[in-house]
């Protein structure tokens, strides 16, 4: 029966003005923000420093990451997917491609200045990056992020607020490497050791102080170039080592907010049985537990035998047990939704190793150690290293059980911290069980950091040139949906080939109470949102 | 006792001197230096950037001529640089030091006023069901580790108090004294306990003496014969084990100051070594042996102070 058209009219009538007055409230609401008080966040260690070009952990670029600002940053108000179409102006409040795509010039904020007073122009950019690509040396002491610069060959300053970034070849991707929570301008008057103890920059807070072990304290500027921002006085880092008494003092209240991604999801039960009205969010990491397997030396330099350890991994117990049900199944790239460029579930599906009959991949990899003349009775016995750490030694355990099915008896050898990259580098050990954190999800941080001949971060030294002429293919396309095509191409190659076969992409939670408002995540990166700017307190 | 005096503060000099070299050989000995360790965080290393390091920290230079810089240094009182916070090493260590030692003062003095009258008691009273009682407290004491007990604590106070009681250090003096009591009351447990089954084992070896029947007779009271007569010859051993407890009490403070969230110098030192920050390391455990050897002279010139029978002799 039709309805009548007078009953219609004022339901409408009502429906538009309950839409009307929740728009209202909402922005009401975004327009009554609170300045001051204290941040309190729980921390886990001490920080290495607060030199976020030096370091490649979430403990300095959570904690520093206000102090500093970006040329350009992801703009999450809208998507909260770190990708090239959400970056958006910082410090560069334009930015233009040259015809050929090798020149990005960009237009600098004027009027922006360091925390000491002095001057931020273009000379700082051109000293920054000439750093990260060893042009010049202002004392860094490490430099994780340099294979992320394969393509810049220099850096021109031709006004105090004009810059030009040179590429070697047309590089879309540049931008986001840009936007990184990783990617802060540093001052050039500053030199490196003060950078590492007590941080200048142009951010919405300047440095307190840092005490080794106990805490780290931002405090306001208030000459920050946004008017109006930061809301927040201070923000207080304490760091609890201690994972229960860190969850329980969050849950008592002592803290508004814990470390980002440092919860498992059974830690985010915890929080939510303690405290049902915190807000809690699980997101991807983009952090990865890996193989690394040694193929220079026997016996996994016989490709067999890789094979029929890949073949051997179930996937979904690590995901099961570790991840309680929680982490994800992916290659080398994110897998979507969270991540933009990983193979979807189906394809995924079809590459060695993935496919859910375990049955039959077991079958089959113990088919290929048979032929090599091993089996039951005479098992390949080796050594499965890894960090001494529980986020590391226990997946090895797991990985241990395993492999038992494809008659490779393993070991575990659990590795001081001082001493694994040390024997990473050597390549002293058979198989090693990794777990990595990824600053940006693109392919040309991925393959290039991770996969690319004479990467530091490279620990197999894996080096495959046919495949590395694919990754600066892809790194030039500037057609989306072919790049993408094409990196999944890459990705199934780089795990047939075993070049590092992973396991699982964590997913891991951080919590906060309800009036800690303008917390804002991406789905895709822990490390890419911590400028605190727009965050304040409602009580 | 001027001789004797003299003759233990050499030896203090020897231990310190041992001591010194054992610290500085093993923390060498362990596998990777703070170079692998700033690395570590980078998630790489650099081999080139790795040696800039190792010879900017003056690593590079022979084991003999690092010692003797360290040595020197520390007799001019110049402790050197942290190496992972670039601050000098007095900086880091001065401020923990108050901490721990007010931790590890209460959790002592807690232990001692408790073990002691508890192992009076528990030895006066023996074979009833208070004695019963008390050795299942002292028991539980030795068995319980403290990272679980100081985790019960936390959940018990959150469970029933709606807060947590760890280290603030925007707390007033007084609040930080009575935030103190706790972590101090877990740490000292497993003390008192030891304390109190070892006067109680003492206790009942002087309570069966001739002289203590004879005060007895004589019509000493209950307590002039059990504190005055018993207790004084029981608590030589006790104060024995008291001065060792002192000692060994930085071992339990590593836990419950993690546990408890205390800035102290017992966690500060494990980290210390984690990340092999020599300088600290270094320093720390020299302050600590000089601690220990100088709580035993203490103890062993407190003998002569309790028991009369026993004389310091040049």
């Amino acid at each position: 029966m039709r309805r009548p058209l007078g009953a219609v009219v004022p339901i409408r009538r009502f429906a538009r003005c309950v839409v009307l007055a929740l728009v209202l409230l909402a922005s009401g609401t975004a327009l009554a923000q609170k300045s001051g008080g204290t941040l309190r966040v729980t921390h886990r260690d001490n920080p290495p420093s607060a030199s976020i070009h030096e370091e490649a952990t979430i403990s300095t670029v959570m904690p520093f990451a206000s102090v500093y600002n970006n040329l350009v940053q992801f703009d999450l108000s809208t998507d909260r997917q770190n990708r090239l179409e959400t970056v958006s102006p910082e410090l560069a409040t334009a930015w233009s491609w040259s015809e050929d795509g090798r020149r990005l010039s960009m237009k600098l904020r004027a009027g922006v200045r360091w925390h000491d007073g002095m001057p931020f122009t273009s000379a700082d950019v051109k000293c920054t990056w000439e750093q990260l690509i060893g042009q010049r040396d202002i004392g860094l002491r490490k430099n994780p992020r340099r294979s992320w610069y394969f393509n810049l060959k220099s850096v021109e300053a031709s006004g105090p607020q004009d810059v030009t970034f040179i590429l070697a070849e047309p590089q879309p991707s540049f931008l986001v490497l840009l936007a990184g929570g990783m990617s802060p301008v540093y001052p050039c008057h500053v030199n490196g050791a003060q950078m590492r103890t007590h941080p200048i920059g142009t951010g919405p807070f300047r440095f307190g102080e840092l005490k080794q072990n106990e805490s780290m304290r931002v405090v306001r500027n208030p000459d920050y170039w946004k008017p109006g921002k930061p809301f927040l006085d201070a923000i207080e880092f304490t760091i609890i080592a201690n994972r229960s008494t860190s969850v329980l003092a969050f849950g008592a209240g002592k803290f508004d907010l814990t470390l980002t991604g440092d919860l498992p999801p059974s830690m985010v039960d915890e929080v939510r049985a303690q405290a049902p009205s915190t807000i809690c969010e699980v997101q991807t990491t983009n952090t990865q537990a890996n193989l690394l397997i040694n193929r220079d030396r026997p016996p996994f330099d016989n490709a067999e035998i890789r094979r029929a350890l890949n073949l051997v991994i179930d996937r979904n117990a690590f995901i099961e047990i570790i991840g309680r049900g929680q982490f994800l199944i992916g290659a080398a790239m994110m897998p979507p939704p969270s991540g933009l460029w990983g193979m979807p579930a189906e394809d995924l599906a079809s590459v060695e190793g993935y496919g859910t009959d375990m049955a039959t991949r077991r079958a089959q990899a113990q088919g290929i150690m048979r032929k090599l003349g091993y089996g039951p009775d005479k098992p390949l016995r080796l050594k499965v290293s890894t960090r001494n750490i529980p986020a590391y030694r226990d997946p090895a355990v797991l990985l241990i059980d395993h492999i038992k099915h494809a008659y490779l008896e393993a070991d575990l050898e659990p590795i001081d911290t001082g001493a694994w990259y040390v024997r990473m580098l050597k390549k002293d050990y058979q198989v090693g069980l990794n777990v990595q954190g990824i600053g940006i999800d693109d392919p040309d941080v991925v393959f290039f950091e991770n996969f690319a001949c004479g990467s530091e971060r490279n620990y197999t030294a894996y080096c495959n040139k046919d495949m590395e002429a694919l990754f600066h293919r892809q790194s030039q396309m500037i057609d989306f949906a072919a790049r993408r095509k094409l990196v999944w191409e890459i990705d199934r190659k780089l795990q047939e080939d075993g070049a590092r076969p992973v396991i699982s992409h964590q997913r891991q939670g951080t919590c906060w109470w309800p009036y800690v408002k303008s917390i804002r995540l991406s789905s895709n990166s822990i490390y890419n949102h911590w400028r605190f700017e727009d965050v304040w307190l409602d009580r | 006792m001027g001789s004797y005096l003299i003759r233990r503060i050499l030896l203090m000099l020897l231990t310190l001197f041992g001591v010194s070299v054992l610290i500085f050989t093993l923390l060498r000995l362990v596998p990777g230096n703070i170079a692998d360790i700033l690395f570590d965080a980078a998630g790489m290393i650099d081999p080139v950037e790795k040696q800039k390091i190792i010879r900017e920290l003056g690593l590079d230079q022979p084991l003999v001529v690092q010692y003797m810089q360290w040595i020197s240094g520390l007799l001019r009182g110049d402790l050197g640089f942290s190496y992972i916070s670039e601050k000098p090493t007095i900086d880091e260590i001065a401020p923990r030091i108050p901490i721990t030692a007010s931790l590890a003062a209460m959790a002592l003095t807690l232990s001692v006023i408790t073990g002691v009258p508890l192992g009076v008691i528990s030895a006066v009273r023996q074979n009833t069901k208070l004695d019963y009682a008390l050795r299942v407290f002292s028991l539980s004491g030795l068995s319980l580790p403290s990272f679980w007990l100081g985790l019960l604590i936390l959940m018990g106070f959150v469970h029933w108090f709606g807060t947590i009681p760890i280290y603030d250090r925007n707390n007033t003096p007084l609040e930080q004294l009575a935030f103190m009591l706790v972590p101090a009351m877990a740490v000292g447990y497993r003390a008192s306990a030891l304390i109190m089954r070892l006067t109680r084992s003492s206790m009942l070896e002087v309570l069966r003496q001739d002289y203590i029947r004879t005060a007895r007779s004589k019509g000493v009271s209950d307590t002039g014969v059990n504190y005055d007569h018993a207790l004084r010859n029981a608590v030589v051993p006790v104060i024995t084990i008291i001065g060792i407890e002192a000692a060994f009490l930085i071992g339990g403070l590593i836990v419950t100051e993690t546990v408890f969230n205390i800035p102290g110098v017992a966690r500060f030192l494990v980290e210390a070594i984690r990340m092999r920050d020599y300088p600290i390391v270094q320093n720390l455990v020299m302050f600590i042996a000089f601690s220990v050897v100088t709580i035993n002279l203490l103890v062993d010139l407190a003998y002569s102070l309790i028991d009369p029978r026993i004389r310091i002799t040049d």
